[in-house]
C-alpha cells in the first residue's frame, strides 16, 4: 500500500489483462437452459401419462426404435465437432465436406421421423387426438423434430457462407456455438429416446 | 464535484431541440438500453393504470352487499384482466426495465450485450400486452361468446377447454401471455449475459453492486421458469385446436397437471416480481442511511438461496386439491424455510439503517413502508404455509390481502422509491419532494385501509372471486372499508401523476450525484449519454463513488 503526493491511497492493481467471458457462448448456454425447462415440461407430461391412455393404439403395438435415425443424429455430433476441428486449422473444403455430412445427417434423421409419422398416422391411425399416448407423442417428439428443423435451416446457412468462401479460421468460435446448439439438440433426443422408446414401450 | 472529474470522464450531454417525427421514430428504432428501459416503465405505468381501473370497478362493486353495479360476468373479466394485467404486464416490464436501464450503467458497460435483441424483447411484451387488450374488442371470435378472457389469471384446467370457453377469450390470454413471455425469456437471457461477460475492470463478483446480484438472480430464475409456463400454455392450445387431451379430464388428461405446471411457473414468479423490489432496497437504503449496505455477503446468499428454494415451494398453492401427506409436507416446510433467507434479509435492512443518519426523502419513506407492509405479508405468508390454516383460507380474500400486501404494500412501494430515486439520472431533473411526501402519506393510509381490513372477510370466511355476497354474514362494513380505501389510495396517485407531469416540464435541475450516491450511474452526467461512459471506469470496492470522494479513505482498504 503506497502514499501518494496528494495524501491519497494508490488502490490495488487490476488484474491486467481483464478477460470476461465470451458473449455468445455464455448467452447459448443460457438458451440451452431456458430450451432445457421448456422440454422438461413436455418430458414431466410424458411420463406422467404413460400408461393413462384410455383407448389404442398403445406405444407397444406401434412403436419401433428409430435405430438408424439415431444413429445418424448422434454421429452428427461427431462431424460437426471434426468440421470445426478443421476450420479451425483452416482447412476450408474439409470444414465444408463435414458440415455437409452434419446436415445430411440430420436431415436423415428427419426423414425417418417423418417416415414414422406416416406410418402411424396412416397405417395405426394414431394423431395427436387419439389418445394421450398420441398427445404427448407428438408434442415431444415434434417438438424436438422443429428444434432439429431450426438447427438444419442454421447448418445450411453456414454451409452457404463456406461454399461462398467467406468463412475463415477466425469464425471457429462462432460456428463452435452453433454446434453447441447441436449437441443440446442431440441430447434432448437422448432423454427422449429413453422416455418415448425405452420407458414409455 | 471536482474528484470526479479526475476519477471517471464525464461525457457530454448533448441537447439539441429535434422535430417530433424524428424523436418518434428515434424511440420507436432504438437499441439503447437506456431509452427501452423508460419504455417497458412508461408502459407499464400505462398498464399499471389500466389495471388500477380495472380494480376500482371490482371494489365498486363489492363496497356495499348485494349490488348490481357489474354483471357477473364482466366482474370475472375484471379479476382475470386486472391480476394477469399486474403480473405480466406491470411487473414483469417493471423489472425489465429498471434492469435495463440500471445494469449497464451499474457495471460500467455501454449497452446490454445483445442490443437489438433487447428491443425486439421490448417489442414483443408490447404488442403481447396490446394483443390481450384487444380481446375486449375481438375476443368475441366467431362463436359470439365472451370477450375478454374471463378464467381467472391462473386459469386452471378445466374450465379452459374448448368445452366450457367458448369464443377466443381464451386464446387472447394465452396467445398475449405467450408472446410477451418470449419477449420476456429474451430479455432475461441477454440480462444474465450482460452481467457474466460485460462487468468493467475490477468489478469481481464480491464487488458487483447489490441491484446487479439480485437482477442476476432474477433473470436466471425467468430463464428456468417461463419457459415451463410457455410449454403449458402450448400445450393448451393444443388442447383448444388440435384436440389434445392435455388437460382433457374426459380422456384421461389431469386438470392437476395444469396446476402443477402453472404454479412451477406462478410461485417462483411471486420472487421474480419481489427480488426487484430487494435489488432497490439494496441500493437506497444504504444511501439513506449513510453507510454501506450491512452483511453483504449474507445478502448474495439469501438471493441465491431464495432463488433456489422457490423452486421447490409450487405445491402451497394445491393443498386443498388433495395432495399426499407426503407432498403437503413438504411443501410446507419449504415455504416456511423459504422465510428464512428471506428473513435475513430483512435484518440486514435493518442493521443497515441501525446507527446511520437517516434521511427520510421520499425514496426513504417508500423503502421503510416496504419493511413495514412486507413483514406482515411474510407473516400471512408463514401462516398459509401451514396446510390445515390453508385448507381453511385457501381461495378466500385472506390470500387476497396476503398477496397484495406482497406486491403493492412490497413491490409496488419499492417501484415508486425507484422512480423517485433514479427519476433524477433519467430526466435531469429532481421530483418534487412535497408532493412526493403526500404521495407516500396518502397513498399507504389508502393501502392498509384497504388491505388491512381485507384479511377480515377471509378468516369469516369470504371466497375470492365472488362478484356480490349476502348482507349481515359480518363482512360489510369490512368491504366498504376496503372500498373507501381504494379512493384514498387514487388521491394519493394523482398527487403521483401530478408530480410526475410538473417535475417532468419544470423540475428543478438534478445534476449528475443529487443523493451523494455511490454506484457508477452517478458518475455519469443526468441523462446518461447515449454511450453512458467517455472511459470505461475501473472500479476498486463495490462503493467505486466513494472511493472517488474520499481518496483518504477508500472502501478497499477494507474489503
Amino acid at each position: 500500500m503506497t502514499t501518494s503526493t496528494t495524501g491519497a491511497l494508490a488502490p490495488p492493481a487490476v488484474p491486467a489483462p481483464w478477460t470476461m467471458p465470451d458473449k455468445g457462448k455464455v448467452g447459448m448456454l443460457l438458451l440451452i437452459v431456458a430450451e432445457s425447462s421448456f422440454f422438461a415440461i413436455f418430458v414431466i407430461a410424458y411420463l406422467f401419462y404413460v400408461g393413462k391412455s384410455l383407448n389404442g393404439p398403445f406405444p407397444a403395438d406401434v412403436l419401433e426404435l428409430p435405430i438408424l435415425g439415431s444413429i445418424c443424429l448422434l454421429s452428427s455430433s461427431v462431424t460437426i465437432m471434426l468440421a470445426i476441428r478443421a476450420l479451425r486449422a483452416g482447412n476450408r473444403s474439409r470444414f465444408n465436406l463435414w458440415w455437409l455430412a452434419t446436415i445430411l445427417l440430420g436431415l436423415e434423421f428427419l426423414i425417418g421421423t417423418g417416415m414414422e409419422w406416416y406410418g402411424l398416422i396412416v397405417r395405426h391411425g394414431l394423431w395427436i387426438d387419439t389418445n394421450l399416448f398420441g398427445t404427448t407423442f407428438y408434442s415431444l417428439v415434434g417438438f424436438h423434430a422443429f428444434h432439429v428443423t431450426v438447427g438444419l435451416l442454421m447448418l445450411t446457412l453456414v454451409l452457404i457462407f463456406g461454399l461462398t468462401g467467406s468463412l475463415a479460421p477466425e469464425h471457429a468460435e462462432r460456428t463452435e456455438i452453433l454446434s453447441w446448439y447441436w449437441h443440446f439438440v442431440d441430447t434432448v433426443w437422448v432423454v427422449v429416446f429413453t422416455v418415448v422408446y425405452v420407458v414409455g414401450r | 464535484m471536482t474528484v470526479l472529474e479526475e476519477g471517471i470522464a464525464r461525457p457530454h450531454a448533448a441537447a439539441e431541440r429535434a422535430s417530433a417525427w424524428s424523436v418518434a421514430h428515434d424511440w420507436v428504432t432504438t437499441v439503447d438500453h437506456k431509452k427501452l428501459g423508460v419504455m417497458y416503465v412508461a408502459s407499464a405505468l400505462m398498464f399499471f393504470l389500466i389495471a388500477g381501473f380495472e380494480a376500482t370497478l371490482i371494489r365498486i362493486q363489492l363496497a356495499v352487499p348485494n349490488n348490481d353495479f357489474l354483471p357477473p360476468d364482466t366482474f370475472n373479466r375484471l379479476f382475470t384482466m386486472h391480476g394477469t394485467t399486474m403480473v405480466f404486464l406491470v411487473g414483469m416490464p417493471m423489472f425489465f426495465g429498471f434492469a435495463n436501464y440500471l445494469t449497464p450503467l451499474m457495471i460500467g458497460a455501454r449497452d446490454l450485450a445483445f442490443p437489438r435483441m433487447n428491443a425486439f424483447g421490448f417489442w414483443l411484451f408490447l404488442f403481447g400486452g396490446i394483443l390481450l387488450y384487444f380481446s375486449f374488442l375481438g375476443g368475441d371470435g366467431l362463436y359470439g361468446a365472451g370477450t375478454a378472457p374471463d378464467v381467472g389469471w391462473f386459469a386452471y384446467a378445466p374450465l379452459t377447454g374448448k368445452a366450457f370457453s367458448r369464443g377466443n377469450s381464451t386464446d387472447y390470454w394465452i396467445l398475449g401471455i405467450l408472446v410477451s413471455g418470449l419477449g420476456s425469456t429474451g430479455t432475461a437471457l441477454n440480462l444474465a449475459t450482460t452481467i457474466f461477460t460485460m462487468r468493467c475492470p475490477g468489478m469481481t463478483w464480491s464487488k458487483l453492486p447489490l441491484f446487479v446480484w439480485l437482477m442476476l438472480v432474477d433473470c436466471l430464475l425467468t430463464l428456468v421458469i417461463l419457459t415451463p409456463l410457455t410449454a403449458a400454455q402450448v400445450m393448451l392450445l393444443l388442447d383448444r385446436y388440435l384436440g389434445a387431451h392435455f388437460f382433457d379430464t374426459q380422456a384421461g388428461g389431469s386438470a392437476v397437471l395444469w396446476q402443477h405446471f402453472f404454479w412451477f411457473f406462478g410461485h417462483p414468479e411471486v420472487y421474480v416480481l419481489i427480488m426487484p423490489a430487494f435489488a432497490i432496497m439494496n441500493e437506497i437504503v444504504p444511501v439513506f442511511s449513510r453507510k454501506p449496505l450491512f452483511g453483504y455477503p449474507f445478502m448474495v446468499g439469501a438471493t441465491v438461496l431464495i432463488g433456489f428454494i422457490s423452486l421447490s415451494v409450487w405445491a402451497h398453492h394445491m393443498f386443498v386439491v388433495g395432495l399426499s401427506p407426503a407432498a403437503n409436507t413438504f411443501f410446507a416446510l419449504s415455504t416456511m424455510a423459504i422465510a428464512v433467507p428471506t428473513g435475513i434479509k430483512i435484518f440486514n435492512w435493518l442493521g443497515t439503517m441501525w446507527g446511520g443518519k437517516i434521511r427520510f426523502t421520499v425514496p426513504m419513506l417508500w423503502c421503510t413502508g416496504f419493511l413495514f407492509s412486507f413483514v406482515i405479508a411474510g407473516l400471512t405468508g408463514v401462516m398459509l404455509a401451514v396446510v390445515p390454516w390453508d385448507w381453511q383460507l385457501s381461495d378466500s380474500y385472506f390470500v387476497v390481502a396476503h398477496f397484495h400486501f406482497v406486491l403493492i404494500g412490497g413491490l409496488l412501494f419499492t417501484l415508486f422509491a425507484a422512480i423517485y430515486y433514479w427519476f433524477p439520472k433519467v430526466t435531469g431533473k429532481m421530483m418534487d419532494e412535497r408532493l412526493g411526501k403526500l404521495h407516500f402519506w396518502v397513498f399507504a393510509a389508502g393501502f392498509y385501509l384497504t388491505f388491512v381490513p381485507m384479511h377480515f372477510p377471509g378468516l369469516l370466511g369470504m371466497p375470492r372471486r365472488i362478484y356480490t355476497y349476502e348482507a349481515g354474514r359480518g363482512w360489510d362494513e369490512l368491504n366498504l372499508i376496503s372500498s373507501l380505501g381504494v379512493a384514498v389510495q387514487l388521491v394519493g396517485l394523482s398527487f403521483f401523476l401530478w408530480n410526475l407531469v410538473r417535475s417532468l416540464l419544470r423540475g428543478e435541475p438534478a445534476g449528475d450525484d443529487p443523493w451523494d450516491a455511490w454506484t457508477l450511474e452517478w458518475s455519469t452526467t443526468s441523462p446518461p449519454p447515449e454511450y453512458n461512459f467517455e472511459q470505461i471506469p475501473v472500479v476498486h470496492s463495490r462503493r467505486p463513488l466513494w472511493d472517488l470522494k474520499h481518496p483518504e479513505d477508500p472502501d478497499w482498504r477494507y474489503e
